[in-house]
């Protein structure tokens, strides 16, 4: 109905001779929708980024952690840039059976030796989020001797590598050094 | 909406009105809209939804009032001040939490009824469309309401709902980082999540007033599937139905109440009553009723990636149903064969509910060790999750499309009339059968 309407008033007759060729108006409108899609991109992108980690959230910066308080066969969970942090001081029985398994079938191989810093092999320092979806893994539960999922059954090895279930990945290794050898700074 | 309007203007305040906006036409014609007059109790769910949105946003609004969205404040705002010390606010509070499970009875009803009587097949495919995208929607509001108390559950609901996206490779990880405002579900994800779940019912609403456009463009499906063919198969909304539904949504207020004043925590986790705790996952971590499905569907599939598509998949797949339904026959009651594997569809998604509400290495008969099958105990949670998720995605994908091609149907009757007939008041039901297939 309206382009009925509009038909009378419309301009188009000028442009009938040739109506393929483009034209000034053809030129105007794509100029002006450009300018149009190009503003509204512009104007996304900071309503998009605000929603990434503000700075000060970012600025919570390294952790230095007192190893002393962590005896033989125990494991401290810290909160490290509020992510969980698994810091056990694994046993001999533990780090044998880690070394054992070195060249099992694994979803993401990798040595005992690539999960630790040389020298301070009974320290297994990882983030304490399931690579699955996030929870935090339960020590002592799983065939394995080390960690099980409590929410979709993972299983992992006293490495905390992944050997059953649906994590994809090996509990990640936050970036660490040691200060000293009962003082560690994580981040 | 559709069809011309019976609306006269009686007054001349009516008629000034109508010739520069006329609400009071577009109501009166809503009001008077040609309804099918065999529609039964299974019809009521679309007024019952209506009703448990207005019920939402009316408390929503009213506990935003009192609720403060930070990682410090939430908790007690929510389980001290909201529930101990406004006034009332026990109640605004228990209406709320306990209104989005009634509301999901009823979208969960209203979504059988739908495919039972074969509700979404053409001229009705976009209707269906817009009601999958409201039922999104609905989980979506739900899941970060969810979040918003900061309990336990709360807490690591979110975080592995948010973990689901970062499943997608190259695109998951800044998605989750986006959605988390941090290096983790924290305080920023609180508050965003508050933002959202305030705007998204009002969206939902939007969505609503599409979904009952495109109802009323090709009119309401019935019972028997057959097309209105004349005004006298139908009735006019107002009071047939305005009535009908009224009376089914004080039905639907006694089982809201029974749950409000006597169960109010019946549907929530003990979990949510402790605050939030970024270090300790709760030993059991389970989503809210609506959900246990997809989360056990989620589960079964030992690989994450596959996981979060077949989870996107099981609800992607009711998009996809009116082209996935061959059969000519729209209503079920003319289609016994397709009834049988739709009452075991049912029985398959409420086995994933209870599968979802289960530990992953739980055993379904208990004491009974079964065989060891690749991975897992036959009689483990996990194994019966596999075993109905297959069926869940067979039948939409492979019973629905090829039953409707082989199938042999009852005879439908010529009109929606004929079936409530007494039979020597006119031709006797199915006078001359319509055999919708060759089978």
């Amino acid at each position: 109905m309206a382009d009925s309407l509009a038909q009378p008033v419309s301009d188009t007759a000028p442009a009938a001779p040739d109506a393929a060729a483009p034209s000034r108006r053809d030129f105007i409108n794509i100029v002006a929708v450009s300018a149009a899609v190009g503003g509204a991109a512009a104007v996304a992108w900071p309503l998009i980024d605000q929603l990434n980690p503000a700075a000060d959230t970012l600025a919570l910066a390294s952790l230095e952690y007192d190893l002393s308080k962590v005896a033989l066969g125990q494991e401290v969970t810290i909160a490290w840039r509020k992510q969980p942090v698994f810091i056990r001081h694994r046993t001999p029985k533990e780090i044998a059976a880690a070394k054992a398994d070195d060249h099992a079938p694994m979803k993401d191989p990798a040595t005992d030796a690539s999960r630790v810093k040389p020298g301070h092999e009974e320290w297994l320092i990882v983030l304490a989020s399931c690579t699955h979806l996030g929870c935090v893994p339960t020590f002592a539960q799983g065939e394995y001797g080390g960690w099980l999922c409590p929410c979709h059954g993972s299983v992992y090895d006293t490495a905390a590598r992944i050997r059953k279930g649906p994590a994809p990945k090996n509990l990640y290794l936050p970036d660490y050094t040691f200060l000293g050898d009962t003082r560690v700074k994580i981040g | 909406m559709s069809g011309p309007s019976t609306y006269e203007p009686k007054s001349a305040i009516e008629r000034w009105l109508d010739t520069r906006l006329p609400v009071i036409r577009f109501s009166a014609d809503l009001m008077a809209y040609p309804t099918p007059r065999n529609l039964n109790y299974w019809y009521t769910f679309g007024g019952i939804l209506s009703f448990c949105l207005a019920v939402q946003i009316v408390t929503g609004i009213v506990l935003a009032m009192h609720y403060d969205p930070s990682g410090a404040g939430a908790f007690v705002s929510v389980e001290q001040h909201i529930m101990r010390d406004v006034n009332y606010g026990w109640l605004i509070r228990g209406l709320h939490a306990n209104g989005a499970s009634m509301f999901f009875v009823a979208v969960y009803l209203h979504i059988l009824r739908g495919i039972y009587y074969g509700s979404f097949k053409a001229p009705r495919e976009v209707l269906w469309l817009l009601g999958c995208v409201i039922y999104v929607l609905m989980m979506a509001t739900a899941f970060m309401g969810y979040v918003l108390p900061w309990g336990q559950m709360s807490f690591w609901g979110a975080k592995v709902i948010t973990n689901l996206l970062g499943a997608f490779p190259l695109i998951g990880k800044p998605i989750t980082t986006l959605l988390w405002g941090g290096y983790s579900v924290d305080d920023p994800t609180l508050n965003r999540f508050f933002s959202l779940h305030y705007l998204l019912p009002f969206v939902i609403a939007a969505v609503v007033a599409l979904h009952v456009w495109a109802l009323h463009v090709p009119g309401n499906n019935n019972p028997t599937g057959v097309n209105v063919q004349s005004k006298s198969d139908t009735l006019s909304f107002h009071p047939y139905y305005t009535v009908k539904d009224g009376f089914a949504i004080s039905l639907f207020l006694i089982l809201f109440a029974i749950f409000v004043f006597y169960l109010p925590d019946a549907l929530g986790k003990v979990d949510n009553a402790v605050p939030a705790n970024p270090l300790v996952t709760p030993a059991h971590i389970v989503p809210e009723w609506y959900l246990l499905p997809f989360y056990a569907i989620l589960r079964a599939i030992p690989d994450k990636l596959m996981g979060v598509l077949a989870l996107a998949g099981s609800i992607g797949v009711l998009f996809a149903l009116p082209w996935l339904d061959t059969s000519k026959v729209r209503s079920m009651r003319y289609r016994p064969a397709a009834r049988v594997y739709f009452l075991i569809w049912i029985v398959a998604t409420g086995a994933l509910g209870w599968c979802g509400s289960q530990e992953p290495v739980g055993q379904v008969i208990p004491g009974l060790t079964g065989p060891m099958l690749i991975d897992y105990d036959l009689n483990s949670v996990t194994w019966l999750s596999r075993i109905s998720a297959l069926y869940y995605f067979a039948y939409f994908l492979v019973i629905t499309p090829l039953l409707g091609l082989r199938e042999t149907t009852l005879p439908v009757p010529d009109s929606l009339y004929t079936p409530v007939l007494p039979h020597d008041a006119g031709a006797p039901v199915g006078a001359s059968p319509v055999l919708a297939t060759e089978g």
